[in-house]
């Protein structure tokens, strides 16, 4: 076998040439990672949203909480089901959410508006989600017109701090403490009592119910008892699953994106690679001869031309994998087609993502430097010797 | 001009190696074509909307509906020429979330006599007009599913729970591309009449007679409503379709640090190439310079050389970008209705084609004009 470093000493001898090639590579891996982030920060953040211990209630043929209504009497029926897990204090471990969508101005322009959920809850709603945090102040207090701010929510509008007033539905809010969710797309959210929050929007109708199981692996049972109810006509999912499909669109066209991009980044990439591999080759031909003069095979001068190529390539690569590295936790936000509302979320590099990024690089110097090590192998020596 | 066969010659070189970095050059200058594009067509589409058209909605929010009584007390109002109104129906027609196009109840004798910018025959016009079930849709739904005049269409209500059957009675081309061309136009009527007449409407379109009394209107509107059940929010139809633009986020950073990525990749490899050239190429400089090419014609020759590749590869990108979208109809999944390619585009990707030549070329073409023929010669075997 050809030492390796043959290979790393011949790079080092034309640095300009391989800083290039490979810096164009960390691009396009930078470019890829990202943008993959972008989705997979989305996802996450809608996926945790859901737990799978948890049932979601909507009406049939909803397919949003926003299209969805239940009525109160639905809800009493839904809580004396006995797939439902029994509260620490008594009672069902199950809240009834209304859900609507206020706009807020954004600080940055007065004009624009986003559209901010507001979740009416029961107390139960905090049990219910496992991964909720008040993370400062005191907890919503039943019969006060208070609100609880998720947490990516401050800093993107104004009037969000505690004692500070809120003014929506006709009405004022104080808020009263601010929560985290473990990143999830609740952390979007704006929190009050359900029944602070019915009279003043959509009367006497929640949007959603939603209660824990008492026997995760019952789901099925739970599902077919409350779909086959007459007096209910709900559809029943999972909470997980049911978070998991609000991407809906969004992240069909952000995938769409990122491989349309990457791919045509790539092809450019590919291109370089080769052109440097090529360069590489013929200013070399000589060595190349003397190698298969002094008995190296053919193949083991294709391995080692591949392997030169690839490791430009792997540098690049790490590089850029550093390179994208960050914007990992940024903040950033886009309205979720599905509930139509506004959702923040982080660009998320996961050390996979990454390992993913350089597998792909790497794989771009190998096809790129294919063609010209197919070329040196098949060196006639004795011409290239003259 | 008389040294072209010599830059021609250089280029032939090494014929892989040109092909190649031209056609990097033309997929990077294609893919800035594209994201430009992004921009340009979200900023044309926000920027929609008659001079003359107002749009109510509910102040609490958008899902929030209004009583469609209060057409008649906003039509009484001076300077209102005529007033229609329109539900989001938010309906499905397949299960995959591709399949997704809008569908909106409207009055249609109003809202048609409002929205010149909906193109059909005037048969197909009053044929919808007459019958209470049927409907219109844009001319891509026909290209999607094949539908066609007379032809039943089912689609489940996601907030109006139930199968909805209409009848296909016309197609239109809107000769705005921001109205889209994949919606389903039907009977507010019908709607209300199966829900149990509650009647509500989503928003109001608002045609008023003098454009210069937007905001005294809009405000005479929202005074109206005040202290109603349901008080409204009134603005120019441009700010209603703009907000729209806003809730996609920041699209301008993403596409721009991600153009900025592609370009500079790209620069990378033109360079490269370029370099790779002159450098194979030491000897023969100096031996042009000794029969007596002058240092600027040497110096202009390698530009020329970087010129034509940076061109070609734009003009080919460009090229592509610019007659590949309306081919195949883009309109990005019905977020970028009239995706086209705009000349400013066009002249930007000329301006970067001329940046990447002399920042490709500079460099090699300054060494070939300052090399010192002694030195070079020296290395010739």
């Amino acid at each position: 076998m050809i030492p390796i470093v043959y290979n790393a000493r011949s790079m080092m001898q034309r640095p300009v040439s391989t800083t290039f090639t490979a810096v164009g590579i960390a691009l396009v891996v930078a470019v890829f990672i990202g943008m993959l982030a972008l989705g997979q920060g989305l996802r996450a953040a809608l996926a945790r949203t859901g737990s799978d211990r948890n049932v979601i209630v909507l009406r049939k043929g909803a397919d949003s909480e926003l299209s969805s209504g239940i009525g109160r009497e639905n809800a009493r029926l839904i809580a004396a089901s006995p797939h439902v897990a029994a509260a620490a204090g008594g009672g069902a471990l199950l809240s009834p959410e209304v859900y609507v969508l206020i706009p807020l101005p954004r600080p940055s322009d007065s004009t624009a508006v986003a559209n901010v959920v507001v979740r009416g809850v029961s107390d139960q709603a905090w049990s219910v989600r496992s991964n909720l945090q008040v993370i400062a102040g005191n907890r919503l207090q039943s019969g006060r017109s208070e609100v609880c701010v998720g947490r990516k929510l401050l800093g993107r509008f104004a009037h969000l701090e505690i004692g500070a007033t809120l003014r929506f539905g006709g009405r004022d809010w104080n808020v009263v403490c601010h929560f985290s969710a473990g990143g999830s797309a609740f952390e979007s959210e704006i929190w009050v009592e359900n029944e602070q929050v019915m009279p003043v929007f959509r009367g006497d109708v929640f949007q959603s119910v939603t209660f824990r199981l008492k026997d995760p692996a019952a789901f099925e049972d739970a599902k077919r008892a409350l779909e086959a109810d007459p007096r209910l006509g709900v559809d029943v999912q999972r909470e997980s699953v049911f978070y998991a499909g609000q991407i809906g669109i969004l992240g069909i066209m952000l995938r769409a994106l990122a491989i349309a991009i990457t791919t045509i980044m790539a092809v450019g990439a590919i291109f370089g690679a080769v052109n440097t591999m090529y360069a590489a080759v013929a200013s070399r031909t000589s060595e190349i001869a003397v190698l298969l003069t002094v008995g190296f095979r053919p193949w083991q001068v294709l391995l080692s031309f591949l392997a030169e190529s690839a490791l430009i390539a792997l540098v690049g690569a790490v590089l850029g994998a550093l390179l994208a590295l960050p914007v990992n936790g940024i903040v950033t936000s886009t309205t979720n087609w599905s509930s139509f509302s506004e959702i923040a979320f982080s660009f998320r590099i996961t050390p996979f993502l990454m390992l993913i990024g350089i597998a792909f690089g790497v794989v771009m110097g190998v096809v790129g430097g294919f063609f010209p090590a197919w070329q040196a192998a098949r060196l006639r020596v004795v011409q290239a010797l003259r | 001009m008389k040294y072209l066969h010599l830059v021609i010659a250089n280029l032939r070189r090494h014929t892989l190696r040109t092909i190649l970095t031209i056609a990097s050059v033309a997929l990077a200058l294609f893919l800035f074509a594209s994201l430009r594009t992004v921009l340009t067509t979200l900023h044309t589409n926000s920027q929609f909307g008659g001079a003359r058209r107002l749009v109510s909605t509910n102040a609490t929010g958008i899902v929030f509906v209004l009583p469609v009584s209060y057409a008649n007390r906003i039509k009484s109002l001076r300077g209102v020429q005529s007033v229609s109104w329109a539900n989001w129906f938010g309906g499905k027609y397949g299960e995959n979330s591709r399949d997704f196009f809008a569908q909106f109840a409207v009055d249609p004798e109003s809202y048609l006599g409002m929205y010149p910018e909906i193109e059909l025959p005037p048969d197909q016009k009053e044929a919808f007009i007459r019958e209470r079930t049927s409907a219109i849709i844009g001319k891509r739904l026909v290209d999607r599913y094949g539908w066609k005049l007379g032809q039943d269409v089912t689609i489940k209500g996601t907030i109006f729970p139930g199968d909805w059957t209409f009848t296909i009675r016309g197609i239109y081309t809107p000769t705005n591309p921001a109205i889209g061309d994949d919606v389903l136009l039907f009977h507010h009527a019908y709607l209300d009449e199966r829900i149990g007449r509650p009647g509500i409407a989503g928003w109001f379109i608002v045609e008023i007679e003098d454009e210069n009394n937007a905001g005294a209107i809009a405000k005479g509107i929202d005074d109206q409503f005040r202290n109603s059940s349901a008080a409204t929010k009134t603005g120019t139809e441009q700010a209603f379709q703009a907000s729209f633009a806003t809730m996609l986020g920041n699209v301008s950073f993403l596409m721009g640090i991600i153009g900025t990525a592609v370009v500079f990749a790209i620069l990378l490899v033109t360079a490269n190439a370029m370099m790779m050239s002159a450098r194979e190429r030491t000897a023969e400089v100096a031996v042009m310079k000794t029969i007596g090419f002058s240092n600027r014609t040497l110096f202009g020759l390698v530009l020329a050389e970087a010129g034509f590749i940076a061109l070609v590869g734009s003009a080919l990108g460009l090229g592509f970008a610019k007659l590949l979208y309306p081919v195949v109809n883009f309109n990005g999944f019905g977020f970028l209705p009239g995706f086209n390619v705009t000349t400013m585009t066009m002249a930007w990707g000329a301006l970067l084609a001329i940046l990447l030549m002399l920042a490709s070329g500079l460099v090699p073409a300054v060494r070939a004009a300052r090399l010192p023929i002694v030195q070079a010669l020296r290395r010739v075997e």
